[in-house]
């Protein structure tokens, strides 16, 4: 049974199983529940062979960690999705946009849209970039738009994820050990496929090349190393597209060109995906004792000698402050009204807001403006008094620090329990690359599920779990 | 390719190839103490200093004795040449080159690490050795395979052939030098046969018995041993087969084009000074002034492969 004000995306409301579930379901009847018990201990396997694993920080004993797999997919239909996606690219174009004026004119904060002191006090703004323009006017390359369901059409982003968005080799190994798995699924059911997204991401790096890049464009990754927590995502997606893997000491600014030590001497690269945030990407010009980055590539970068991708400075889209403008901000830019919907926001920073918040703390989650990870968050419906009345106190001191929103009736999708199908809250990170050639959104994405029964907390660093992702043909 | 990823290749196949040579080394000196009645102990040092562990391992513990030798050598994490520490090692550095591996060699070398931390989590008894060290062997035998079978024959390939023979190569070259006393002519009063124990055991730890034997018979003695394990070329573990591989790779980086490089200049000529002779040669040099000149040599030449190839800077 499923709680009637919770909405299933099996099941509904009411018990019924939804359309894109039919096959799937049948399928599943007809199942042995241990033989797919033995499915779940052999997709562990699967996962421990190819060695996708997660460091967890401040952790020194199990330094790698697989991220548990449950063996029930999640289910969209085809015309749920083309909605949805049309929303996600009318969101990643208004995005761009954004960064570009803020980093030029800024006129939305001249038609008085958003507020001066969310871009000038924002920690995320980076003054390098005023005025820079990057290689074919792309700022976010890659973008992961998270999104929670709470109706049978009821979509809402909860976070833009326009820095690095990390997960997409979750999402492409969960389809590979699905179809490994369970061949006859897929032949049953027709699944929009995933795994053209390495090519995609190499083409439309490519075509993010600077103008004067004559060949075929040298793609590479830079990673901050073997020991950050997706490592492996970096090995994967630099295996995936065929394109070197990159450390900082790898690399050298030369003749104005960004190069990498080979076994035949320097080689310039045109485009560097980088997993490395901002503040380590350049010791020269942003924090000295960075060992993680290359001296000099924001030089090379602002003469247009070499495409970083995503641009720095993208952070200013995605820090949850900005998050509550971005209905504003898709409509000044697209001038269309924003397709997807926005999670309410109260911003501590202002007065009103602080007070509101203050007032109501049981019955909403508050988040660090610059959290990730679900670190630093209260969720105060399932919060002690006690957790309450230190979160309190840390929101007096730091306001400007935080924001909050009402606790929304996520959605749930049955994990393969010991009970057999239990429900339990999802959300989904789809991903999208951006290009002067367009903008591509991969049908499907990263589910991640709360493996506890009620837990509304996904993250896979506080015990959550991911699912493949299924987008059918309709 | 880069250089930090030609550096990771040639120690993940290094690594690789010097935990199935300590593998064998305990194998071997395993069977030998089953096998004599006396001075049991005196050949655990032996096979400690053919591994290149005996300094290290005098100074972490008290006397050789078995259990603690076999135990040094098999999981300690103190010993870098451990079993235990090479696969791990491997791992790390296929870890880093991951990109330039094929998915089945990655999934290989993982599956030897799981399997090798599972195998070797606690001491392992007498009664499980042999089953043990199979194990190891086996999949470290699988990553080999898959990197035979399935790796484009291109650079990456090269680097981890080039780790595979320099470590080989140095591996029969430390037998060699700690046992070449046993292969003098001056020595041969002690037996006359294979079933001398000094000369199976340095057969038997470079996997050699069989081809021997093949090839000589029963009747051979330390001459031919010596011929077999420094300069037939047909021996997969001899001196002369290694340098001729490393030749090889080396050659095939320069793809012909370009001046020859240090490294490939010094392995030309390690052949052509010092694997091209008869083995009479060799004695009259001295056997053991022999070994470790060549011993020097493969050190001087690895350190000339990172420097050729930029694998730091």
């Amino acid at each position: 049974m499923t709680n009637s004000s919770t909405f299933d995306e099996m099941l509904g409301h009411d018990d019924s199983v939804r359309t894109p579930y039919k096959r799937f379901n049948e399928w599943f009847c007809g199942e042995d529940a241990a033989r797919l018990r033995s499915k779940q201990r052999e997709a562990d396997t699967l996962f421990r062979l190819t060695g996708i694993t997660f460091n967890v920080y401040g952790r020194s004993e199990a330094e790698e960690r697989l991220i548990p797999f449950d063996i029930i997919p999640r289910i969209i239909s085809g015309s749920e999705w083309y909605r949805l996606s049309r929303g996600i690219d009318q969101r990643v174009r208004a995005i761009n946009a954004f960064i570009h004026d803020i980093y030029h004119k800024q006129e939305i904060v001249k038609a008085g849209r958003v507020p001066v002191e969310m871009i000038s006090r924002n920690e995320a703004f980076l003054p390098e970039m005023i005025g820079v323009n990057p290689p074919g006017g792309i700022y976010t390359h890659i973008v992961g738009i998270d999104l929670v369901r709470t109706g049978p059409g009821d979509f809402y982003v909860l976070e833009d994820n326009a820095r690095t968005p990390s997960g997409v080799s979750y999402m492409l190994e969960n389809r590979e050990t699905m179809l490994q798995m369970f061949p006859e699924l897929f032949s049953q059911n027709r699944v929009q496929p995933v795994q053209n997204y390495p090519v995609n991401l190499r083409r439309s790096l490519a075509a993010s090349a600077p103008d004067q890049t004559q060949n075929e464009p040298v793609v590479a990754v830079l990673t901050p190393g073997i020991f950050n927590s997706a490592y492996f995502e970096h090995a994967f997606l630099a295996d995936q597209m065929g394109v070197e893997l990159v450390e900082g000491h790898d690399l050298k600014v030369e003749n104005g060109r960004v190069a990498m030590r080979t076994t035949r001497g320097y080689k310039p690269i045109d485009v560097l995906y980088r997993r490395v945030d901002d503040e380590f990407l350049d010791p020269l010009n942003f924090n000295p004792e960075s060992q993680l980055g290359v001296p000099g590539i924001m030089d090379v970068y602002r003469a247009g000698g070499v495409t970083i991708a995503n641009a720095p400075g993208t952070g200013i889209a995605d820090d949850k402050a900005i998050y509550s403008y971005m209905p504003e901000i898709v409509e000044f830019y697209t001038g269309e009204r924003p397709l997807l919907k926005n999670v309410p926001t109260y911003r501590c920073s202002e007065a009103d807001g602080l007070q509101y918040v203050l007032d109501n703390l049981a019955e909403l989650v508050v988040k660090e403006v610059h959290g990730s990870g679900g670190y630093g968050m209260l969720i105060g419906p399932t919060s002690s008094k006690k957790e309450l009345e230190t979160f309190r106190a840390k929101l007096k001191a730091r306001p400007g620090n935080y924001i909050a929103q009402p606790t929304l009736s996520l959605s749930t999708v049955p994990i393969f329990s010991r009970a057999g199908l239990a429900p339990r809250h999802v959300d989904l990170r789809p991903f999208v690359l951006v290009s002067p050639a367009g903008v591509k959104v991969t049908p499907g994405g990263l589910t991640r599920v709360a493996l506890k029964k009620g837990s509304l907390v996904v993250n896979s660093s506080q015990g959550g779990g991911t699912k493949d992702t299924w987008v059918l043909e309709d | 390719m880069l250089g930090k990823t030609a550096n990771g290749l040639f120690w993940m196949y290094r690594y690789l190839e010097r935990a199935e040579n300590t593998a064998r080394l305990i194998e071997t000196g395993q069977r030998i103490a089953l096998t004599r009645l006396e001075d049991r102990d005196e050949e655990w040092s032996s096979v400690l200093q053919s591994g290149g562990v005996l300094n290290a391992y005098t100074q972490a513990n008290e006397a050789v004795a078995k259990d603690t030798a076999i135990d040094w050598m098999l999981r300690s994490k103190a010993n870098p040449s451990s079993v235990l520490s090479c696969i791990e090692t491997t791992r790390q550095n296929a870890r880093l080159v991951r990109a330039a591996l094929t998915g089945e060699v990655w999934e290989a070398i993982n599956a030897a690490y799981m399997d090798a931390r599972n195998l070797l989590s606690r001491r392992v008894g007498e009664r499980d050795l042999p089953n043990v060290l199979r194990s190891l062997r086996q999949s470290t035998a699988l990553v080999r395979g898959m990197t035979h079978g399935t790796m484009m024959r291109n650079e990456v390939y090269d680097f981890a052939r080039i780790g595979t023979f320099l470590e080989r190569g140095d591996n029969t070259a430390r037998i060699l030098d700690v046992k070449y006393y046993v292969l003098l002519p001056s020595a041969g009063s002690v037996g006359s046969s294979i079933d001398n124990v000094q000369w199976e055991t340095i057969l038997r730890s470079l996997s050699a018995r069989g081809g021997f034997r093949m090839e000589y018979g029963h009747g051979a003695g330390p001459r031919e041993i010596t011929q077999y394990l420094i300069l037939d070329k047909r021996m997969p573990r001899s001196l002369a087969f290694c340098a001729s591989k490393l030749c090889d790779n080396l050659r095939y980086l320069h793809g012909g084009t370009r001046k020859q490089m240090p490294s490939l200049q010094q392995v030309s000529q390690l052949e052509r000074k010092y694997l091209k002779h008869d083995v009479q040669a060799i004695f009259d040099y001295g056997l053991h002034e022999f070994v470790q000149e060549i011993l020097d040599q493969l050190s001087e030449i690895s350190k000339q492969i990172e420097i050729d190839f930029r694998f730091y800077e």
